[in-house]
């Protein structure tokens, strides 16, 4: 069996608030595999950003292990998380985070630049990421001059561009219309099916059901994992919709 | 990778170009001074070292108040310290200064000017050249022989330059031009070529005093001024008995002051311009932290892509570096300027050392590195998290 990418045996995230202690992340275990295309799913304060934060090697776990890679994060300084992001993870924003000063290819380089890669090097990987999204002729722009979904597509470039091992997507589509929204999604659908391993991080469950597999967090726990059909099934059997955060909410109640 | 810290560095600087002006404005403001400053102080120092080199750093002048005592300094108590110290002193002169009115061969008007007793010695000491005809001799001096010698000013202005041998008319008197100087400065008038030199005995004759009340004396060199100034002073005690009755003065006692006081001042100046140069350095800094959290997401952004400290620190410091780079140069450039323009209203031709435009821009360059570093460290080691979160 091969190493799994993502690894998470009992994660706990604490974080001390006055007297009380709070625990974001309550016991977390999960497996994803390469090739996998997995939403993490959970209401807001549900803890399933803290989970992404992890993940994506922005913070460490209180207490358990998180392997990425098969690599043990623990101990690491922020300089050498840094160096893992770089290598390892590409991301996606909800507000695409595109830094507006440069040109979009300036953007899509960044990650190479950071990798201390080649000028020439750079650029070549920068066109070939931006090629993929279908935004090579964009290069010369600046993020300004585009719409919202072309946008995203860049900044969806520029976390193919270091060849991660992983794809961290943190509501790719919340700053987008639903038509543009779901044309993200399906292009995020076509990276997975071309091999590229992606966990996406969402509150909509509309969102989620284009996922393989979701994994529902709630108060810091794993509520469900499994097949996307599943867990709208049991949703649906409670009565709840798949559409919105008015919908979360009333499941949370029950 | 340093490169492109200066690229991106060089792009964030342009893209708020009024308030990277602002910026700058105390730089440029700060190095403007110390530039011209230092240059017209310098200029000046040069200026009045040259005065003083021109009179000679060797010459002791001593003077004696003749109405005040019956007492006088003869003239043989003056050769024989010279011969007893022949190592500290290489030779004097009297200097007997007599009123010389001739009359402008152009108009006919009378010019007034000062003719100087001087013995046979003096020009030598004092390293001035015979261009045509000779020194004064020995005998010249002896015989109270009605003989001159005149700087080029003199000979231009009253033989139109074929003087040697003429006869130059001083206040009624005729004097034979036996010698001209070579040109000492540029042939102007009141400048050290408009010059009547004639021997000191016929001066003192024509003046009708019979006692010298004026000597230059010349040490071997610089270092011996000390030594024989000491020699001087207690020579003329001795002669006259009372201090109150006659000064000593080295010249290069004098110039030494004078240098120490125009040294301090520029000191002085520099350190004013200084203070001003630390406030455009807070204000740098004060620019760069609101600089960083303005950018707090931008930080975000990159260090989840992966920039390490290193590179977001090296980012932040080039960027106040070249803020207070670019000012200094724009200083470096208005202050000399400035001071060329000052120099000219003062009749001074100012040049900026290169000294001073290399410490000026490298001060300035170094005041935004170290002011800058403060708020690149807070940029560098912000929290990836927060950093992103933040609006």
């Amino acid at each position: 069996m091969p190493t799994p990418l993502v690894e998470m045996k009992d994660v706990y995230k604490i974080y001390h608030m006055g007297d009380t202690d709070v625990h974001a992340l309550d016991g977390i275990s999960m497996t994803i595999n390469k090739g996998e295309f997995v939403a993490i799913v959970g209401q807001s304060g549900s803890g399933k950003s803290t989970c992404m934060n992890i993940i994506g090697c922005l913070d460490v776990a209180t207490k358990g292990e998180y392997k990425l890679n098969g690599r043990s994060i623990k101990n690491y300084s922020q300089d050498e998380l840094a160096e893992i992001r770089n290598k390892m993870l590409g991301f996606i924003f909800q507000q695409y985070n595109l830094l507006t000063k440069l040109t979009v290819l300036e953007n899509v380089k960044l990650p190479l630049l950071y990798a201390g890669l080649k000028e020439s090097e750079q650029r070549k990987r920068a066109l070939k990421s931006l090629e993929r999204v279908g935004l090579k002729s964009k290069a010369g722009n600046y993020p300004s001059q585009l719409s919202g979904g072309q946008q995203q597509r860049v900044s969806i470039a520029r976390a193919l561009a270091g060849d991660p091992s992983v794809i961290l997507a943190d509501e790719p589509t919340g700053a987008l219309d639903s038509r543009t929204g779901r044309e993200v999604m399906l292009f995020l659908r076509q990276l997975n099916r071309e091999g590229n391993t992606i966990i996406l991080i969402t509150h909509d469950n509309s969102i989620a059901a284009i996922a393989k597999r979701v994994i529902r967090i709630t108060d810091g726990r794993i509520v469900y994992d499994g097949p996307a059909e599943g867990d709208l099934t049991i949703m649906h059997q409670h009565g709840a919709g798949e559409e919105s955060v008015d919908d979360e909410k009333a499941k949370g109640a029950t | 990778m340093f490169a492109k810290c200066f690229e991106m560095a060089l792009s964030s600087v342009l893209s708020n170009k009024l308030r990277s002006a602002l910026t700058m404005l105390g730089i440029v403001i700060g190095i403007t001074a110390v530039i011209a400053l230092t240059s017209l102080m310098s200029e000046l120092t040069g200026t009045v070292t040259e005065a003083f080199e021109e009179m000679g750093m060797e010459s002791i002048m001593v003077s004696i108040q003749s109405r005040a005592s019956t007492k006088t300094l003869p003239i043989e108590d003056v050769e024989e310290l010279m011969n007893e110290n022949s190592d500290i002193i290489a030779g004097f002169s009297p200097t007997v200064s007599m009123p010389a009115y001739m009359k402008d061969p152009e108009d006919n008007s009378t010019i007034s000017s000062t003719a100087t007793g001087i013995n046979e010695q003096y020009l030598s000491l004092k390293g001035y050249n015979i261009e045509y005809g000779r020194e004064l001799t020995y005998i010249d001096i002896e015989r109270q022989m009605k003989v001159c010698i005149i700087g080029t000013y003199v000979a231009q202005n009253m033989f139109g330059g074929d003087a040697l041998g003429q006869t130059l008319q001083i206040t009624g008197t005729p004097y034979t031009v036996v010698g001209i100087i070579e040109e000492q400065d540029d042939s102007t008038e009141g400048s050290s070529d408009d010059v009547i030199y004639v021997p000191y005995t016929l001066a003192m004759h024509t003046t009708k005093t019979n006692t010298i009340s004026s000597y230059v004396i010349y040490t071997t060199s610089q270092e011996t001024v000390e030594e024989a100034e000491t020699l001087i002073k207690n020579m003329c005690y001795k002669a006259i008995g009372d201090d109150d009755y006659y000064t000593v003065t080295a010249m290069k006692s004098v110039a030494d002051s004078l240098m120490e006081i125009l040294e301090r001042m520029q000191l002085m100046l520099i350190a004013i311009a200084g203070i001003s140069l630390v406030v455009a350095g807070i204000g740098i800094m004060n620019i760069m932290l609101v600089s960083v959290t303005e950018r707090t997401r931008e930080i975000g952004i990159r260090k989840a892509l992966g920039a390490k400290q290193g590179s977001i620190l090296t980012q932040f410091v080039i960027e106040a570096g070249m803020l207070s780079c670019v000012g200094g140069v724009i200083g470096i450039v208005l202050g000399s300027m400035l001071a060329i323009f000052v120099g000219n209203l003062l009749g001074m031709e100012v040049l900026p050392t290169a000294s001073s435009i290399a410490v000026s821009f490298s001060v300035s360059t170094a005041i935004g590195v170290f002011f800058g570093f403060m708020p690149a460290r807070k940029a560098a080691v912000l929290n990836p998290i927060d950093a992103l979160r933040y609006d």
